[in-house]
């Protein structure tokens, strides 16, 4: 596919590529879907197009850990070909779709399946989490091979926590030996049960159930002890209390190997902001106290949380217009994620680097992926994006087919204007 | 290649305030969803309103026009006698037409959303649904939901609120001590399934009363309740100390199985109410219970039978509190208060 591409000449933009430690305004030159050259024209170079990138950021795309995609099974909330189109328009590269797809992804068949509708589909890449358990049941250890060699990027139970601590271990053994990483949503649901929001003063106030703290460091420590018996790479994913991040910290100060992300809302929100019983707010795992986002705030900062994701679970209009209770849990997050992103370094939490790094190579790294850089002759996965087009959250500006964001009504300051992957212009605002 | 409208992207969207849903413009009651976020103003103008049909009850003079040609729908999704009984004579006292529709499970099982329901529901002129919902948040949904001139009345929400309980219990207490800053007021059992309660709290602190306590084992308590304005009591004889009025509250027998207590009997013996036991509290002290009462779980028969058990007078009160919410919420075609 590489023979008919262009080459393309991306001009004058500020180039930020964190793992090769590029911070500056230069040129990028990109031919058969990589990167050609950075800096000064290569020699013979001839441009099939140039796209003028003065005022902005030119960066590797967007890598997010986590994006329900809903298809198979759940074709009414959204679809490959929607939100890969949705991903690329927020200058998101890569997604990695979790497991519990209807049906599971726990046989090569969806592993092809889902990769076939991707390339049909001709946006942002697709990859997938196999199912770390027999449709993700908690009792037959998948068949992990199969699916590796089927293109899955790690393994994991997603929401269904493996109960049995046995199963578990043996699942994190088989995993280590075939070199898998597993990830892991920490959650006792014993302790969870059914629990809707933060166990917390708000929680009690409303009258609704509560989720402790407890059910997700309990979890944790029971993971932590098996990665340490086993080996296992392995990496927490939505990191939901600061708590639980500390103890990844200490964990690994002492010397275990893993990793873990937060998803980009829960460093904004907290419980207070479900205010009477608004359902956009209705997450799992939920939103915590206000501690709790300082503490993962402060966790990015030191670096005990690595990554960054949007946690992208899109619902139809019905799912969120029930009682709080009986609504369906998740946001829809891959339009708000560049943006969220950029505003911590507005915040001074990082430099505009180091945040990007936590979208791009850090995930690119956690992933086994050779994407998240572009330095010359990788992929060239780009994002371009104006840092200071101002836009308002609502139904018209959203591109994923769900419309569910507690950010609705928010001023966004970011937008993707160009997006390239594998070297090819797959959205761009510039209509000339 | 897609592309995203760049022009719409400049403009702010036209954002709602989220006001008080429960208070029209003239800050009159509108909907009545909880205790919590309502003045005392309003909380007063409920409990004055109903003396004067309590009173007119005595000159045996039962039927009001006032809610003439208005229907009122009970939608109860959880079952209830009681509750809705009491709704059921207020409506009818105040001479609207009233639907009591019961929603087992098995009618939501049919795939008909709350949403439909309440459409279909208005279709046929509803003005005003009274609720009772599993789902915590479930009357504010519908309050969100419904068009400017029809009213929602909670009758319990999960375990969130339940108003015009607590409204009766407030009446009650008023009836005996109306001098709510000098009361010492404890709330025992529960805490954490129970709806009553927490209105209870809100309206005993809107009202201004003197010291509030609440008293139950760890288990029973919910996280943060302190942030409610109460003080937490573990040992019930310290609890009731010198107390003006008690309330005990029901006691789910389910919550055995869920170890949130050993058994009843033990319960009993740390938590129960006994004659023995009321005589450390005020020697005035009235007890209250919103029933239906377990005997020998939460109180001796000799104290919800004895002289200072206001029990069945919190049954009456009901009728005249709810007739007063169901008559200041009410509103006309055009949206307008219709009291």
């Amino acid at each position: 596919m590489s023979k008919n591409q262009k080459r393309i000449h991306i001009k004058g933009g500020h180039l930020i590529d964190p793992a090769n430690g590029i911070d500056t305004i230069t040129d990028l030159w990109i031919a058969d879907s990589k990167v050609h050259a950075v800096g000064a024209a290569p020699d013979g170079f001839t441009a099939d197009q140039t796209i003028n990138a003065a005022q902005q950021i030119v960066c590797p795309g967007l890598i997010d850990l986590s994006a329900r995609i809903r298809e198979p099974g759940h074709e009414h909330k959204a679809t490959i070909a929607s939100e890969t189109t949705a991903a690329a328009s927020a200058g998101i590269t890569s997604l990695v779709c979790p497991p519990d797809t209807r049906p599971v992804i726990d046989s090569p068949a969806i592993v092809e399946l889902m990769h076939h509708k991707a390339r049909q589909a001709g946006q942002s890449h697709l990859h997938m989490l196999g199912a770390l358990t027999s449709g993700l049941e908690g009792e037959l250890i998948s068949e992990m091979i199969s699916l590796k060699n089927a293109g899955v990027v790690g393994m994991s139970n997603a929401n269904y926590p493996v109960q049995n601590a046995q199963t578990l271990r043996h699942a994190f053994e088989y995993a280590a030996t075939h070199d898998l990483t597993v990830f892991i949503r920490p959650n006792d649901p014993s302790l969870s049960a059914e629990g809707c929001v933060h166990e917390g003063a708000i929680a009690s106030r409303l009258g609704l159930p509560g989720i402790p703290e407890a059910a997700e460091t309990v979890a944790v420590a029971r993971e932590l002890e098996l990665i340490a018996q086993t080996g296992v790479r392995a990496h927490f994913s939505q990191l939901s209390t600061a708590r639980a991040a500390e103890m990844i910290g200490r964990a690994r100060h002492d010397g275990l190997h893993v990793t873990a992300d937060v998803a980009v809302h829960h460093l904004y929100l907290s419980d207070v902001d479900i205010r009477d019983y608004d359902s956009s707010c209705h997450l799992l795992p939920p939103l915590r106290s206000e501690r709790d986002r300082d503490g993962l705030r402060d966790a990015i900062k030191r670096g005990s949380i690595d990554a960054i994701c949007s946690d992208h679970q899109p619902h139809e209009p019905d799912a969120k217009q029930a009682p709080f209770p009986d609504t369906a849990p998740g946001l829809s997050g891959l339009d708000t994620l560049l943006p969220l992103v950029k505003r911590l370094a507005d915040e001074k939490l990082l430099s505009l680097a180091e945040i990007i790094d936590r979208v791009t190579a850090t995930p690119a790294r956690i992933l086994g992926l050779e994407q998240g850089q572009l330095g010359v002759g990788a992929n060239a996965d780009v994002c371009l994006f104006d840092p200071n087009m101002s836009w308002y959250v609502s139904a018209d500006t959203l591109n994923s087919q769900g419309h569910n964001t507690p950010f609705m009504g928010w001023e966004m300051h970011g937008r993707a204007t160009n997006t390239l992957v594998n070297g090819q212009l797959i959205f761009s605002t510039d209509h000339d | 290649m897609s592309s995203v409208d760049t022009q719409a992207q400049s403009t702010p969207p036209v954002r709602i305030k989220p006001g008080n849903i429960q208070l029209d413009q003239q800050g009159k009651l509108r909907h009545f969803l909880a205790i919590e976020g309502l003045p005392k103003p309003v909380l007063t103008k409920i409990l004055d309103t109903a003396e004067s049909f309590a009173n007119s009850h005595e000159q045996r003079e039962k039927k009001f026009e006032l809610l003439k040609g208005h229907t009122i729908a009970n939608l109860f999704f959880e079952p209830s006698t009681r509750t809705r009984t009491t709704f059921e004579l207020a409506a009818k006292r105040l001479s609207a037409d009233v639907l009591n529709i019961n929603i087992s499970a098995s009618s939501s099982s049919k795939g008909e959303t709350l949403l439909d329901m309440l459409r279909n529901l208005e279709a046929m002129h509803v003005d005003m649904f009274v609720v009772r919902h599993g789902s915590s948040g479930a009357a504010h949904f519908i309050a969100r939901n419904v068009p400017p001139h029809v009213s929602v009345l909670n009758a319990g929400d999960g375990s969130h609120e339940h108003p015009t309980q607590a409204m009766l219990d407030m009446f009650t207490i008023r009836q005996h001590k109306p001098d709510f800053p000098s009361l010492r007021v404890a709330i025992v059992g529960d805490i954490m399934h129970s709806r009553v309660a927490r209105s209870q709290i809100h309206a005993l602190n809107t009202l201004g009363v003197g010291e509030l306590r609440v008293i139950a084992p760890q288990t029973l308590l919910p996280a943060g309740i302190e942030k409610m304005g109460v003080q937490v009591y573990q040992d019930i004889d310290e609890g009731i100390r010198d107390v003006d009025v008690i309330i005990m509250l029901r006691l789910q027998r389910e919550r055995m199985h869920s170890a949130f207590i050993p058994s009843e009997h033990e319960y009993f013996s740390l938590y129960g109410m006994t004659e023995a036991r009321l005589a450390l509290a005020k020697p005035d002290v009235i007890v209250m219970h919103p029933g239906p009462i377990n005997r020998g779980v939460e109180m001796d028969s000799a104290v919800a039978d004895g002289p200072h058990s206001v029990i069945l007078q919190q049954v009456s009160n009901g009728i005249a509190v709810r007739m007063a919410a169901m008559a200041l919420a009410m509103r006309n075609p055009d949206g307008s208060s219709a009291s």
